[in-house]
């Protein structure tokens, strides 16, 4: 009884990973950039949910909507700005690149919104399903769906459609792709657009699960995200569900059956034992050195 | 000048480098004689030198052993609670100058010791899942140091990883590590002579070690890891000794940092990742493998917030535009291109400024 | 080679900056003054400087912003009724990130600018380094917030005295009040294990327990790395058959804790401290969650007295927000500065040492009323002789639950 309870519990924080996980390792896939400020485009797109909703009164479908198109803007913009100038550097210059980034959407938030915490309002109102005592509570199944939906629809977008091809083609190799008559740089702008506009979805559910809104909220979730999706193979749109439900369980049996004080310790040495055993995630591709 | 002719490329560098730092120190010590420099750089000198070290130890690993680490601040927190801990112990029985440098030998060797501990299984893996490793272990030392209590009473010592009444001390007990509330009070002895003299001991040492045969392997290793195993040189060895000599000086940098702050605590923002990348931006910034670019790169980005205070609210806004900015003017392949088309690259300078000496 | 002329560039643009501290000590303090518009009265010759510290960005920014923007009120307050001794107060609001290094150079912009004495830390942790510098120049400090007793009695800093209630006094008291009103059987507790605020409470909570024969299970912990998903504590402490939930917490985690607690419909008695105060104007917080719920706390933003209805008007009608106890604190800590200030007859011709020297020998003495006590008190180890006093939330209002 207790330990279903738990598994509930942690299957609903693990949802929430996976959705996260999943923007992060779509724009790895492509780009192959560590993009350090998903988490805090997570949280624009949940202030712009709230924005949206509670204070203009827009249904929640029209907000999300809303706010979608708000961080693929976003997405864009960085991508154009910060991104773009430093995509033949090496990569560690980007992903520097991406920390600036990250600190400066934390500040502007904090200067917009003010340091005060926001009670989010839910966009989900349905309390969810009891089976045999035991209540899923409804923001897990929705979470649980959209994650599958997702995975399903960017798995057929990758494979089966030419702007998808040509993301696959982009990653495998940059410069035989441009070849190919590939625009790469449109290639890698799509990608971003893509990742941002889930990371708004990722935001209006994060919040609804857990309803405190502030400029730094997205930093957290952001690297247990990055966790996540190396977890279950950076890169791999399976993996970054299964990482994430994964993550999410241990931490919870974690927390109830060893220790709450060493969660977070627990949650690492997990990771660091799954890499040991499958250097590339679980479901990651193991990458042949050539001669 | 004779006198460096003698000796090789990067020793000259390191000459440089030394004599560069040595004058800097001397300039500030006039200065602060003279009463010019204000309260607010001066307490800037010992972090300044402590990043720097951290700086130059992360170096190590990303620009030497081509591997990045995200775990470096984790080296810093066991250096610097293994250190403090030892000084607060010993605060009464052992006398100042003595007791510090014990206190530097043991936290080097307790970074040091996991630095070596962690690179055994790190090492195996590559890349970004190399990184995120580092990121976990550093993660992992944060959230151990948090839970940790130890008291010394009359009877000894007691230890705990639960809370302080399960130490069972006796009335006069005193906390030497409280968990969250970390060491309080331990000695403060990080002057900026002794950061300065740390730094330039860990430059001469990584120095050394990069243009020592083990170093040379270690590059070799970066550069074509199959190629350095084909000609038989023990890869796994090497980077070890890479992996561990990184730890032990970020271990020092930890010294350096809990010896100069009354309170010592183990949060995301000193010791979690976030320090972790801080300390990785200054080594990027600074240029990959370039030990003196680090320095001047966490001199700069130091003290920058500091200089911002008087933009109030805007600060750290402004701080996160310059970092962008910095990045892409110093990596970014086009910018690069119109710097060397216009003449404004440092050997177009010295050009220009020949021409004119010629002219004269 | 352009990185090296890059650094060539900073390097000269540094020694430029370093140099600009040669500069003489008044134009510094002008322009430290006129450019902090926001947060900064305009220094006028001659007029009282006194330094505010605490986190402004990051993640515990909404309890330095509090604190400074209350502190100002105070200020404007003081400066339109004619100052203190007849000079005009400026104050200045330094960010320190919650960071004990970035307190330090806070502290040290602060004393660059000339300030008399500080108020802050805000939080423990930095509060206690800036102490120990503070301590080395003799400079007074009264802190609105930092509660830990190893920010002046554990270490002998005379010249830090606090505002705000400390840590054993707020665990024993909690301790004592379950204990004696008999509020549940069995006590469960869930605190921030990586915070040095709420592991001090805790303890000294689990310590009084023990001693009053309270019925209570080990604690359960949480870390600011994971300060989201309290389902596994609640469920814990559910089957465990615990009827009262101690947080020695903030309101943040607090309220994400009585909303997962309501979805679980798991309903004990939940039982807060001062970081609970806030819950209440938490914006979009359902305040119906909050019922029932007991917190210690020396300040009600909606109580009916003068004092607090114009603090709380004055702050919505700057900041658009309600005050919290961390501004309450703050708001007094301004007053007291003032009222000792006073009492010592001083003008701001003394230096900061000689204003550290007069208020450390006549805090002991006064009697400040405030907005979170009347006739505070302090003994000469700086820590203040106010009551922790419970009240229970109904209705989505304290009530004094004496």
């Amino acid at each position: 009884m207790g330990f279903l309870t738990y598994l509930i519990n942690g299957l609903s924080l693990g949802s929430i990973y996976a959705i996260i996980a999943l923007g992060y390792t779509m724009v790895y896939g492509i780009a192959k950039m560590l993009n350090f400020a998903h988490g805090d485009v997570i949280m624009i797109g949940s202030y712009a949910v709230f924005m949206t909703m509670a204070n203009s009164g827009l249904p929640a479908v029209v907000s999300i909507i809303i706010a979608i198109v708000i961080c693929t803007a976003l997405g864009v913009i960085i991508e154009k700005i910060a991104y773009k100038p430093l995509r033949k550097a090496t990569n560690l210059a980007v992903l520097i690149t991406a920390i600036g980034v990250s600190y400066f959407l934390q500040n502007m938030a904090l200067l917009i919104f003010g340091s005060n915490p926001i009670v989010f309002k839910s966009v989900i109102n349905w309390k969810g399903i009891t089976v045999a005592g035991l209540t899923i509570s409804g923001i897990t199944i929705i979470t649980i769906v959209t994650c599958i939906i997702i995975m399903l629809v960017l798995t057929w977008f990758v494979k089966n459609t030419k702007p998808g091809q040509a993301m696959r083609a982009v990653s495998e190799d940059k410069d035989a792709a441009s070849l190919m008559g590939i625009n790469v740089n449109a290639t890698i702008s799509l990608t971003f657009a893509i990742g941002s506009g889930l990371a708004a979805i990722a935001g209006a559910l994060y919040c609804s699960a857990y309803p405190t809104l502030t400029p730094y909220t997205g930093s957290m979730p952001g690297i247990k995200a990055f966790t996540a999706a190396v977890f279950g193979g950076i890169g791999s749109i399976p993996g970054a569900l299964i990482g994430g439900l994964l993550l999410g369980v241990i931490e919870i049996l974690g927390k109830a059956y060893i220790s709450s004080q060493l969660s977070d310790a627990i949650v690492f040495i997990v990771l660091i034992i799954v890499l040991l055993v499958k250097p590339a995630g679980i479901l990651g591709k193991t990458i042949h050195e050539k001669v | 000048m004779k006198l460096l002719k003698n000796v090789t490329a990067p020793t000259q560098k390191l000459i440089r480098t030394v004599a560069a730092v040595v004058l800097v120190y001397i300039l500030m010590e006039i200065l602060i004689a003279a009463g010019c420099i204000s309260s607010l750089i001066q307490g800037l000198l010992v972090p300044v030198c402590t990043y720097s070290i951290a700086a130059v130890a992360l170096n190590l690993c990303v620009g030497y052993l081509g591997e990045l680490s995200l775990g470096h601040a984790g080296f810093m927190c066991l250096g610097a609670f293994a250190s403090a801990y030892f000084s607060k112990l010993t605060a009464d029985t052992i006398p100042d100058v003595p007791r510090f440098i014990l206190a530097l030998i043991i936290g080097t060797a307790v970074a040091a010791l996991f630095g070596f501990l962690i690179a055994i299984p790190v090492l195996r893996l590559k890349g970004d899942y190399l990184a995120i490793v580092t990121l976990a272990f550093g993660e992992i030392i944060k959230n151990v140091m948090n839970v940790i209590y130890v008291g010394k009473d009359s009877v000894g010592l007691h230890f705990s990883m639960k809370d302080q009444l399960s130490l069972g001390m006796s009335v006069d007990g005193k906390m030497i590590i409280n968990g969250a509330q970390g060491i309080t009070g331990t000695p403060r002895q990080s002057t900026f002579t002794v950061g300065v003299v740390l730094l330039i001991l860990a430059l001469i040492i990584t120095s050394n070690f990069v243009n020592s045969r083990t170093g040379r392997a270690v590059k070799a290793i970066r550069d074509n890891r199959i190629a350095a195993e084909t000609v038989g040189l023990p890869v796994s060895k090497y980077k070890l000794i890479a992996f561990t000599l990184s730890a032990a000086i970020a271990g020092v940098a930890g010294v350096l940092y809990s010896h100069s702050l009354n309170s010592l605590t183990a949060t995301t923002n000193n010791f979690g990742y976030n320090m972790s990348i801080m300390i990785l931006v200054y080594v990027v910034l600074g240029g990959i493998g370039n030990f003196s670019g680090g320095i001047i790169a966490t001199t700069v980005l130091l003290l920058l917030p500091e200089l911002l205070r008087g933009m109030a609210d805007y600060r750290m806004l402004i701080y996160s535009i310059v970092l962008i900015a910095l990045m892409i003017f110093n990596w970014s392949p086009d910018v690069q291109k119109w710097k060397a088309v216009n003449g404004l690259t440092l050997d177009g300078i010295k050009a220009r400024f020949s021409k004119n000496k010629e002219v004269q | 080679m352009k990185k090296k002329l890059f650094s060539l560039m900073l390097v000269a643009s540094m020694t430029a900056t370093l140099f600009a501290g040669c500069g003489s000590a008044e134009s510094a303090t002008e322009g430290a003054a006129t450019t902090e518009a926001d947060a900064t009265t305009e220094a006028v010759e001659g007029s009282w400087k006194i330094g505010g510290i605490g986190p402004m960005t990051g993640a515990a920014a909404v309890y330095g912003n509090a604190v400074m923007n209350a502190a100002q009120i105070a200020a404007d307050e003081i400066n339109a009724a004619g100052g203190i001794n007849g000079y005009q107060v400026a104050f200045n609001a330094q960010d320190d990130e919650h960071d004990q290094q970035k307190s330090v150079n806070a502290y040290n912009t602060l004393k660059d600018w000339g300030a008399h004495a500080i108020l802050g830390t805000v939080t423990t942790a930095p509060c206690i380094a800036v102490a120990a510098e503070a301590n080395n120049d003799r400079v007074f400090m009264l802190t609105p917030s930092a509660s830990s007793p190893d920010v002046n009695v554990t270490n002998g800093y005379d010249n830090v005295y606090q505002v705000c209630f400390s840590d054993p006094n707020q665990g024993t008291a909690s301790a004592d009040y379950i204990a004696d009103n008999a509020i549940g059987t069995k006590v469960g507790i869930i605190y921030n294990s990586s915070d040095a605020y709420s592991t001090g409470i805790m303890t000294t909570f689990v310590a009084e327990a023990t001693a009053k024969g309270l019925d209570f299970v080990d604690p359960e912990a949480f870390t600011s790395d994971s300060n989201q998903d309290f389902s596994t504590q609640l469920t814990k402490l559910q089957s465990e058959g615990c009827d009262v939930i101690f947080l020695p917490t903030y309101y943040q985690e607090n309220s994400l804790i009585l909303n997962q607690a309501n979805s679980m419909g798991y309903a004990p008695i939940f039982f807060g401290v001062d970081g609970m105060d806030g819950i209440l104007s938490l914006e979009g917080f359902d305040t119906s969650l909050a019922e029932g719920v007991y917190l210690l706390t020396p300040f009600a933003a909606d109580a009916q007295d003068e004092l607090t209805k114009n603090f709380v008007a004055k702050y919505q009608e700057k900041y658009g927000e309600t005050p919290n106890q961390f501004a309450a604190d703050a708001y007094d800590a301004m007053y007291i500065y003032k009222a000792a200030l006073e009492d010592a007859n001083l003008t701001p011709d003394a230096s900061a040492a000689e204003v550290c020297e007069a208020l450390v020998g006549n805090m002991s003495t006064l009697s400040v009323d405030g907005l979170t006590g009347t006739a505070m008190k302090w003994s000469t180890d700086g820590t203040v002789s106010k009551a922790p006093k419970a009240v229970i939330i109904k209705d989505g209002v304290y009530v004094s639950a004496e």
